[in-house]
């Protein structure tokens, strides 16, 4: 409604309602002047301080470029020239090392010099729509807004300016940058062969995404596997968790359920251990000579000196996360169905019952549907966070056991556990980076689908 | 006849009943014994990794003191202030870089919005820790990994730094306050950051609380960006990797008793905060206004 309000009376010419064409074709020499000196229509019209940031800020951006920049952007072409070499110094009677190019370095200089130079193109625009929007203002005989008015915008009209300024940096620089770069990497040569100082890496093209799908090599055969088990975990996690956390919720939700808030209470209790505790302790529990093989010798129904490979063998320790995975999760989705089950209209189950619908039928009927409308979001990002799920895996199993089949993988590893074993243990930075991408890949196309089609997304104003 | 056709009803409810409590008792005993175990053995007199039996031969709380005497290279008292500072400063950092996205994406309207939603969208599909190596680099280049100090302001960094990409529940609560209140407020006179200061986030307190402890809780559990960041100092570990140091091979077989001990003493404030916090999640989720 605010924003509605504000286009129906425009009071002022807002800078950010014209575009960059219009300001530049139709503004006065001044004005496009300002595109090359920036801030020039303003300090020519006393907005001195307006100007002067304009300004400082352009030749700040030049000076950056010519002492820098230029040679990173370069370096971004080329990824280093120079290899580090060894020098037989004469005088000294020993080899040294001659500094060469770092290409991890030159890259990750020139990306940020592109984002650099974006932000410089951002202000050259600014620079050109404020010399406009002075101009107008100029020759409608109107006040021109001081600095000080400038501030309190940012108050009012320009309020999402001041407060996404902080937090949009951190993102660019936290994780925009950083994620710009490893994409970059994917095309590459940036592995265990090519580390810089040492060694210089160079531009691959496709290279790595084709030896990742080439069938028969040992990649292929590594990812085909590595990705069917991401994909069966994920579908086995999300939906056992679901499930059971919905039947869970609604035995302890029924009318006859005793001490509800101490049943709640006794499940919630192991969301409230931190997670790495919990796994690191399971891991214990079921290891080789853990306590719960321990147990199984007690009874009888192992010999004394067997042991079930609960974590060891590549079956069992499939099942053994998932049934891991449901300890962990059943709690959390027992918490959300608890809160939404509360939420179903009562009438739909008093106008099921006059028409005699037994608990079945309304099970299915009603709260079914309700429930997969309620939490289809949730669904979806549990099975997206199903896929990413590095704790689990690293922490219960690491991805064992290892296979001799496989590129620096266990039988458990998912996609993003072995991007870790790839990048952190194994520096195949580039490999890593393609499974990134490979990720990406399967999530967005995930939630592109279902996003687009949820409600929420659709009108987000629906209840404001 | 009513009478009848009622009390095998009646007795059928009473035996599905006991069958419900008896299942619950089953599952929740199940749910119950890992964190039983890890009381167990914090509090088990023996030494050593894994035993033959179940229940400890006997009881101390040696285990829980040498957890805080200083000795030999596990520093935990160390450990526990390193992952309370983190904790303190990247909580507050976080919440304010999300209360403000939030309430910008919620209720300003501005060119770049829809867009900035979306590009938020596709950043969170990326493996979280793919960018680590990077921003590994970009703090190294900062000359923030060299002295120990620094690095925990690094990963102050990198804990809040992208948190305003996690604005999706604070947006979704401030969605459900009426924008009459704001409405009421402008015709008063108030600007647009009168409103967010003196409305929005007095009204807002359980999604604050809400996301104040959710980023409170995420250093004392990460481990991985943690790990890369601090390296291998050990007076600059957070309790995630100095616990996990302990179960090392060098070291499982004397610490064992004392990891678990620590893992104790760091889930009883994490429990009591989140258990504490339950009502406040509730409410934050579901919404400002109760209709």
């Amino acid at each position: 409604m605010a924003g509605k309000k504000h286009k129906a009376s425009p009071k002022t010419v807002s800078i950010d309602e014209i575009g960059f064409g219009t300001a530049f074709l139709s503004g006065n020499i001044i004005t496009k002047l300002s595109a090359v000196v920036f801030g020039l229509g303003n300090i020519l019209h006393k907005q001195i301080i307006r100007g002067l940031l304009l300004l400082g800020l352009e030749i700040a951006y030049f000076y950056y470029m010519i002492s820098i920049g230029i040679n990173s952007i370069q370096n971004l072409f080329t990824l280093g020239t120079k290899t580090q070499e060894e020098v037989y110094n004469e005088t000294k009677m020993i080899y040294e090392y001659v500094v060469g190019d770092n290409s991890m370095l030159c890259l990750l200089y020139g990306v940020i010099t592109v984002f650099i130079t974006i932000l410089f193109i951002y202000l050259l625009t600014t620079s050109v729509k404020s010399a406009y929007s002075t101009q107008i203002l100029i020759e409608k005989g109107k006040k021109l807004p001081a600095f000080t008015d400038d501030l309190f915008s940012l108050k009012e009209k320009n309020l999402h300016k001041g407060l996404l300024f902080l937090p949009v940096t951190g993102i660019l620089t936290f994780t925009i940058i950083p994620l710009v770069y490893m994409i970059l990497i994917a095309f590459t040569s940036y592995d265990k062969d090519h580390q810089p100082p040492g060694n210089l890496f160079d531009w691959v093209g496709l290279q790595n995404f084709f030896s990742m799908f080439k069938t028969g090599g040992v990649l292929a055969n590594t990812f085909w596997p590595v990705l069917g088990w991401t994909l069966i975990w994920a579908v086995f996690s999300t939906f056992s968790c679901y499930i059971l956390g919905l039947i869970l919720a609604m035995v302890i939700n029924r009318e006859g359920t005793h001490a509800k808030g101490f049943w709640r209470f006794l499940f919630v209790l192991s969301i409230a251990v931190p997670q790495f505790v919990s796994l690191l302790t399971m891991r214990t529990i079921f290891n080789t000579n853990g306590p719960l093989n321990v147990l199984l010798r007690k009874v009888d129904i192992i010999g004394a000196t067997q042991s079930i490979p609960f974590l060891t063998d590549p079956t069992f320790a499939k099942i053994t996360i998932i049934l891991i995975n449901i300890w962990i999760g059943v709690p959390y989705t027992m918490l959300t169905f608890t809160g939404i089950l509360n939420n179903i209209p009562k009438d739909f189950y008093e106008a099921a019952k006059m028409d005699g619908a037994n608990a079945v039928t309304i099970f299915f009927k009603i709260t079914m549907p309700y429930m997969l409308f309620v939490t289809t979001p949730t669904l979806i990002t549990a099975f997206a966070g199903n896929i990413n799920n590095f704790n689990v895996i690293y922490l219960l199993t690491g991805g064992g056991p290892e296979s001799i089949d496989f590129y620096y993988a266990g039988k458990t590893d998912l996609l993003v556990t072995w991007l870790y074993k790839l990048t952190i243990v194994n520096k195949d930075y580039n490999l890593g980076a393609v499974v990134g991408i490979i990720v990406f890949v399967i999530l967005a196309t995930l939630s592109l689908i279902t996003y687009r089609s949820t409600g929420s997304y659709k009108d987000e104003e629906a209840f404001q | 006849m009513d009478k009848t056709i009622k009390r095998p009803g009646l007795s059928r409810r009473r035996i599905t009943n006991v069958f419900v409590h008896i299942g619950l008792a089953v599952v929740g005993f199940v749910w119950i014994l890992p964190i039983a175990f890890v009381m167990l053995t914090s509090l088990r007199a023996e030494g050593g990794t894994y035993k033959s039996y179940i229940l400890p031969r006997g009881y101390t709380l040696d285990n829980f003191k040498n957890l805080f005497n200083q000795s030999g290279s596990l520093v935990f008292t160390k450990w526990f202030v390193n992952t309370l500072l983190v904790a303190t400063a990247s909580c507050i950092l976080s919440a304010f870089f999300v209360l403000c996205v939030a309430y910008v994406m919620s209720r300003l309207r501005f060119k770049m919005r829809k867009k900035m939603m979306n590009i938020a969208l596709i950043l969170g599909m990326f493996p979280g820790f793919m960018s680590m190596i990077a921003v590994y680099y970009i703090l190294k280049g900062f000359g923030m990994l060299e002295v120990g100090q620094l690095k925990l302001i690094a990963l102050v960094l990198v804990y809040s730094g992208g948190s305003g990409l996690g604005f999706y529940i604070a947006k979704g609560f401030f969605d459900t306050i009426p924008k009459t209140i704001d409405e009421a407020a402008y015709i008063d006179g108030a600007t647009k950051w009168d409103v967010f200061r003196r409305i929005t986030i007095p009204l807002s307190k359980p999604i604050i609380v809400n996301t104040l402890i959710t980023a409170f809780m995420a250093p004392w559990i990460d481990y991985i960006f943690a790990k890369v960041i601090l390296g291998q100092d050990r007076d600059y570990f957070t309790v995630a990797i100095g616990l996990w140091t302990m179960l090392e091979k060098e070291f499982a077989e004397y610490y064992y008793t004392t990891f678990f001990a620590g893992c104790v003493i760091i889930s009883i404030p994490i429990a009591v905060l989140f258990l504490f916090t339950q009502k406040f999640y509730a409410e934050g989720v579901s919404g400002a206004v109760k209709g």
